[in-house]
This record gives C-alpha cells, structure tokens and sequence, in this order.
C-alpha cells in the first residue's frame, strides 16, 4: 500500500470513527442527563426507557404487529404508484394533447400540499387502510409521473432515429428503446418515492388508524406517554434506512451497464 | 456502370411559422453500384436531408427517387447511438431483430463480421467498454448486418477525437471495400471527402443545389490515410475549398 492509500484509509476511518462517536456521545449525554434528573423525562423520555418500551412492546407482541402493519401499508402504496405512474406516463408520452393539456393540473396538484385532502380522502373512502394507503399513494404520485414522463420524452433523438431506420414500429421503439432507457429513471424515482411513501403512511396513520408506528407514535402523544413517542420514532428511522438499504441493494444489481 | 439509385427533381420544403424554406432546389444525381461518394457543403445546406430521404425515414418531399429493383438501403448515424444496456453482440444484432430478419444465417453473418473487425473478445461486454473508434464499428456492422446494397453515412466520424477520426475513417474504409458496399457519405471535411471517395457532389449553400460534381482519380489510391499522399490530393483539395460556400 502505498503512502497516499495509508492516508486516505486512515482518514476515512476517522471520519466513520468520529461519526460513531457523536452517536455514542448523543446517546450517554441524554441517558446521564435523564439519570440524574437534569432534564425531565415525561418530556424528553430517555434512551434506556425507549429501550424498554420496546422490549414491553415486543413482550406483549404488538411490536412486529405495527411494524407491519407501517411495512404493508408502504410497499402497497408504492407498488400501485409505480404501476399506475409507469402507466400513465406511457398514456402521456403517446398522447402529446393529453400531455399538454394535463401539465397545469400536475403542477397544480404537485404544489398541493396533499395533507389537506386527508379531511376528504376519510369522508370518501372512510376511516380505514384504504385511506392511509391513498394518502400514500397521492403524495408520490405526481412527482414520479413527471420524472418517468420526462424521462421518456428525452429518451436520445438520434436513438430513436436509430430505430426507424430500422423501419421499428411505435410499440417496438417504446419497448426496445424508451422503457429500457429509462429503467434508471425509474429506479432514481422508486427511490425518491420509499423515503416519500412512508411520510404519506404516517401521515395516514395520524389521520385514521389502528395500528401502525403511526399510530403508536399519535397514541403516545395523546397519552401523554413520550417513552412510546420516541420509540415509535426510533423505530421507524430503523424502518427507513432498512428501506433505502433494499432500494440501494436493488439499483446495484441494476448497474451492470 | 450499374445504376442503384436515381435521383431526380428533388425537392423539400421546410415548413415553420415564419413561412416556407426551400431546403433542397431541384437536386438531381446517379448512385453507381459500388462506389464511393460523398456530399459536401457548408452546414444547414440539407446534405443530410438528402440521406433522410433516400432511407426513406422522410417522406416529405417532391421529386422521384428511383431504386434499381429492390435494393435495401442501410443508414449509419452521426453518432453510433450504442444502446448501453445491451452487450456489443445484441447491439450488432439490434437491426436485424426489429426487421425480424434475424435467423441463424444472418446471426452467424454478423458475429463474423464482428470477430473480423477486432471485436472478438468483447462480444459479451457492455458498450461503455469500447473506446470510441470500436464503438464506431459496432455501429457500422450493425447496419452492414442487414447487408445493405447502399450505405449512407451521415457525418460518421464528426464526434470522434482527430487521431481517432483518422484511423476509423481508414478501418470502416477498409470494411466498406472488403464487403463491396456502396457509400453515399456527407461530410463536410474536405480532406477526409478526397481521401475516401469516388466521386464528390458540391452542394450549394441553401437553398440547397448541386453546384458541381467532381470523380476523384487519385494515382497509387489505397487507403484513405495513404491517399492523402496523392500528387492531385491538393490539386481537390484546392477545387473544393473554392467551390465550398463559406457562411463567414
């Protein structure tokens, strides 16, 4: 190993070293402070006590229940949006009138903060998963048909060109050469949209639910019972790196261009 | 000399908003049965109108094209627009299976003519591991693959590095001459129009029109890098660049 490798290795670990240590530090900073009574745990809970809701939680075999519950509800809504976004972008890049007719109405609906209509979707659909799942689904499904839309509208023009000099048909250039072109583009947008489906199913969970982290973590504030309130949120930033790790795990395997 | 293609009264109009553009004024040339020619003119002159049209992918025009029975006429791009997702061999392939003419013969066809042209060992590899003159024979036997009687070129050399230029002109050259195609080329690089072809056509600035048509004897002619080496080389060279509408 050369002398500039060394360096480069060594510095890498400090940065990972000084991470861990900011963690660790969080951590016993918060859990002394709660020991000795400087901060008030009604309010702020501590490390210990959140460890020990959740063992409470797993104990009475509720834990896996939410978990998920939250889980089920986020890979429904983000399947059906990539189904429904893959779709209607392939109905958008057919029809260049549909496409230009509807662009305001997706611009409007995409400044929309779509928790408003989270009053409607329970009157509608009803005080049930169904509305935490639209909820889900309505919050990512703009932006993803606007990234896969735009993604096929500049799919390379010389490709396409490429194409009819092979005398190619409409259906041959989109399956051959648009779709395969943009499966980046859509996996970029799959990502984008699991960190965004699972703020639509929490913010589902707030306004109707059962179960859920969601539901755990509204439950607790109701009660008054912060332990459960950070647990709740220490369980779901869980969730969400274990989600960005399967995407990730997902576009690598991808990457054999 | 055998006739492929006839060219005659050719016409195109461009239409915008702000009124009409006569791209293309009364263009009227032969294509003969393996030769090399190249169109030249200054840029937006329409040379590569004239190759949409001839491959058919532009039906807009007036005039008449006639092909001489039924030939098949093949179309190499300005940039060889590899699909990055497929493998070197599927991408040679990629014409034949949208013609659906892919079948074992014609398979077997290009892969040789894949492990002819130095592309043996990276028929399985991914197109972002060729450098840019490999990448520019894949994209020729993609189109050879399908075994055109006439070949149009559009500017094929222009996104490729001077060196590289240089040396691709002289292996797709090669190519060319060792599986009998006709050429029709468009360029507008005067040397490389001199050191390839047979017969060169002027096109005027536009409205486009054929201003002269120049058949290119070069003594000792071999290959387009050695051809350079001609005593008429500058004599052409000469001609053209007087010939050549400068838009400056």
């Amino acid at each position: 190993m050369s002398e500039y490798q060394r360096k480069h290795k060594r510095k890498k670990r400090l940065i990972l070293f000084t991470q861990l240590a900011i963690f660790i530090l969080f951590i016993t900073v918060w859990e002394l402070l709660a020991k000795h009574g400087m901060i008030n745990t009604f309010i702020t809970s501590s490390p210990s006590n959140i460890i020990k809701t959740i063992i409470n939680l797993y104990n009475t075999n509720n834990l896996f229940n939410h978990i998920w519950v939250t889980l089920y509800e986020t890979i429904l809504a983000f399947t059906l949006t990539l189904i429904i976004s893959i779709l209607i972008s392939i109905i958008l890049y057919k029809s260049d009138f549909l496409a230009k007719v509807i662009d305001p109405y997706l611009t409007l609906l995409n400044s929309l903060p779509k928790v408003a209509l989270g009053p409607i979707l329970i009157i509608w659909i009803g005080a049930n998963e169904k509305s935490i799942i639209t909820m889900g689904i309505l919050i990512t499904i703009i932006v993803s048909i606007q990234s896969i839309y735009n993604g096929f509208k500049n799919t390379p023009p010389i490709k396409i060109k490429l194409m009819k000099t092979f005398n190619a048909s409409n259906r041959d250039i989109f399956l051959k050469l648009v779709f395969p072109q943009n499966i980046r583009t859509i996996v970029n947008t799959l990502k984008i949209n699991t960190a965004l489906c699972l703020v639509g199913i929490i913010m589902g969970e707030f306004l109707t639910s059962k179960a859920g982290i969601g539901y755990l973590i509204l439950y607790g504030s109701q009660v008054f019972n912060l332990d459960l309130v950070m647990a709740g949120i220490f369980i779901l930033i869980i969730l969400s790196i274990l989600i960005y790790k399967i995407i990730t795990y997902i576009e690598k395997r991808l990457e054999k261009y | 000399m055998d006739t492929l293609v006839q060219i005659k009264n050719l016409n195109k109009i461009y239409e915008s908003s702000d009124g009409n553009v006569i791209a293309l004024n009364n263009i009227n040339f032969d294509i003969h049965k393996n030769e090399f020619l190249t169109i030249i003119g200054s840029s937006g002159c329409g040379k590569s109108t004239i190759l949409n049209i001839l491959d058919g992918i532009d039906k807009d025009y007036n005039g008449k094209i006639i092909l001489d029975k039924d030939i098949k006429i093949g179309y190499m791009l300005q940039e060889d627009a590899l699909f990055e997702w497929l493998t070197v061999e599927e991408n040679a392939l990629l014409g034949l299976k949208i013609l659906k003419k892919l079948n074992k013969e014609t398979k077997n066809y290009t892969i040789n003519l894949l492990d002819k042209y130095g592309l043996k060992d990276f028929k399985d590899k991914y197109p972002k591991s060729l450098s840019g003159g490999m990448r520019q024979r894949v994209a020729l036997i993609r189109t050879l693959a399908t075994k055109p009687d006439v070949l149009l070129m559009d500017e094929p050399f222009s996104a490729l590095d001077y060196q590289t230029r240089l040396q691709v002109s002289d292996d797709v050259y090669r190519i060319i001459k060792e599986e009998n195609t006709t050429v029709v080329m468009v360029s507008h690089d005067l040397a490389e129009s001199i050191s390839m072809s047979d017969r060169i056509i002027v096109l005027s600035k536009r409205p486009g029109k054929v201003k002269k048509i120049y058949t290119i004897t070069l003594t000792n002619k071999s290959t387009p890098i050695e051809n350079r080496k001609a005593k008429e080389f500058a004599y052409y060279y000469d001609a053209l660049w007087k010939d050549l509408d400068k838009n400056v």
